[in-house]
């Protein structure tokens, strides 16, 4: 049973990436990929890791996928000339990939696996424990600096992209909420009697 | 026969086809009549009869809707992703009803009892958003995009509000699985003893931030008419429409369902001594859900300026103040400890 899921997540894994790359619709990309993280979530559950499976989840495929599609639905992509402008690169890239790939199995093929590693292997997380607790204890209780620290680099990370991007326009206009809130008839209404034949 | 269901490949996959049966078949029988009570009710409110012709009392309305939409002609617009506009209404569909496989009624009466139920109720509940984005932009149409567009601003918004909400309850219970949540409301108190006393402006954050991310009146501003006709849904005739319809309402329902779990015990009863059960968690959904469509009868729609300001400068900050402070008071025991009610010592 758990063989026959892992073929069903490992194949859409890899048909998900597959398709991520040679779709011509952007949208249609974005839509594999995240068939892609869905199924890795899968894998990760068939590991045992459930929390990480749901934070993928939750994170790229409910956050960071969700951001791009609405990029690239709000592109307004010429196609045509960008292949046009890919297949002027394309020896170069070819290039750089062969290189990639020759430096992989360089060092594939000069990795020795250490024996012990296979046991290191089997058990991920302790047996007595859930996996989400075991992460919460690794996280919170062995490396909390570190992991307080990597929190503080995002923050600065934030901070950062909202600086860049925050400009105050002044040609444009803003909505006051406080001082709507304190409208009443009073201050917006003003009541006159006017005589009959006489303007205002 | 019972080596059969036990042991064979065959058996345990029927078995849990028959569980998931159970469960779904009942849901959206339910869903027919919820469609109609809500009708009712906000008709009540307004002073009018509401559905009354089908079957006794309009009972039967909702099949005799399901029935019109099926037989109806679907129209795809010329321009459409034909694949993805008709995955759309299928995700929401699905992705609505899947949530419900880690949904216990009772004390383990539930399809898959995993560590980390909520979390996963969670995640499901953020791939909806994925139906209303294809849906509005494979329509290959205008307003269905704009309406998409807000929808799906409007979801995400209001699940970071959703998911600080939970975090607070997940520390008083010290668990992220139902039945240990509930559990973890057990007492001898009966209904004081559940989250919605201590979570109580978490309750109300809540409920409002479900109101919201379900599109539900007040806030359902992808169907303002007077803005943009009817959100994604524009170019959707017949059965996919229906699809939609039904994925919206049973996550509603499910929203029904977490707060009754979170909050109001579950199938725990409210008054000791009375025995606990399926019936207190049905009602206590029914109940949930009748303040929904009490909403939706008495309340005016938001500007979405405001409906925006309210998710991230209202909301987001209130709930992470809020578990900081369940945090410590789970932490140093304040209050009697009713915030930290931990079946297992840490």
């Amino acid at each position: 049973m758990s063989v026959f899921a892992f073929y069903l997540f490992a194949i859409s894994v890899v048909t998900g990436g597959f398709f991520t790359v040679v779709s011509r619709n952007p949208v249609h990309s974005v839509l594999w990929l995240i068939l892609a993280f869905l199924s890795s979530a899968g894998l990760f559950v068939l590991l045992g890791a459930e929390f990480v499976a749901m934070l993928l989840i939750i994170v790229y495929v409910g956050a960071v996928a969700v951001l791009f599609l609405f990029v690239v639905m709000m592109l307004d992509i010429d196609f045509a000339e960008l292949k046009a402008e890919m297949a002027k690169y394309m020896p170069l890239a070819l290039l750089i990939a062969l290189v990639i790939l020759m430096q992989f199995v360089i060092a594939f093929g000069a990795w020795e696996t250490n024996a012990a590693a296979e046991g290191l292997r089997a058990q991920i997380t302790p047996v007595d424990r859930h996996n989400t607790e075991a992460l919460g204890l690794i996280l919170y209780d062995d490396y909390f600096l570190l992991f307080q620290l990597s929190g503080l680099i995002l923050l600065v990370a934030m901070i950062g992209a909202i600086v860049l991007t925050l400009r105050h326009r002044t040609d444009v206009k803003r909505q006051d909420v406080v001082a709507q809130m304190m409208r009443d008839p009073a201050k917006a209404m003003e009541l006159k009697d006017i005589k009959p034949g006489q303007g205002l | 026969m019972a080596d059969f269901f036990m042991n064979t490949t065959l058996g345990i996959l029927l078995v849990i086809v028959g569980q998931i049966l159970l469960v779904v078949v009942p849901l959206l029988l339910a869903l027919a009549f919820l469609m109609y009570a809500d009708r009712k009710i906000w008709a009540a409110v307004m002073m009018r009869r509401g559905p009354n012709v089908v079957g006794v009392f309009g009972l039967l309305q909702s099949f005799a809707d399901f029935g019109k939409y099926i037989v109806k002609e679907i129209v795809v617009p010329a321009g459409a992703d034909k694949a993805v506009f008709f995955m759309a209404p299928m995700v929401t569909l699905v992705m609505s009803l899947i949530a419900w496989a880690v949904i216990p009624f009772n004390d383990g009466w539930v399809l898959s009892n995993i560590n980390v139920a909520i979390l996963y109720v969670f995640a499901v509940s953020s791939l909806e958003v994925y139906g209303v984005i294809m849906g509005g932009w494979a329509s290959n149409s205008k307003y269905p995009f704009l309406g998409s567009l807000r929808s799906a601003a409007q979801m995400i918004s209001y699940e970071v509000s959703i998911g600080l909400i939970i975090i607070g309850v997940v520390i008083s219970s010290g668990s992220l699985n139902f039945g240990e949540i509930v559990a973890a409301q057990d007492g001898s108190y009966g209904l004081l003893n559940w989250f919605w006393l201590p979570h109580f402006p978490m309750l109300i954050l809540f409920f409002i931030s479900a109101l919201a991310e379900t599109n539900r009146p007040p806030f359902d501003l992808p169907e303002a008419e007077s803005e943009l006709v009817a959100g994604y849904q524009v170019e959707y005739s017949s059965t996919p429409f229906l699809l939609f319809m039904i994925g919206e309402l049973v996550a509603v329902v499910l929203m029904c369902a977490l707060i009754a779990l979170m909050f109001f015990g579950g199938w725990l009863s409210p008054i000791p001594g009375l025995p606990d059960g399926i019936f207190w968690m049905i009602a206590k959904m029914g109940l949930v859900f009748f303040f929904f469509s009490m909403v939706k009868a008495i309340t005016p729609r938001y500007r979405y300026d405001q409906l925006m300001r309210l998710g991230w400068k209202v909301f987001l900050p209130f709930s992470l103040l809020w578990v900081v402070f369940v945090a410590f008071a789970a932490k140093f025991d304040w209050f009697w400890g009713v915030y930290a009610r931990w079946t297992v010592g840490v």
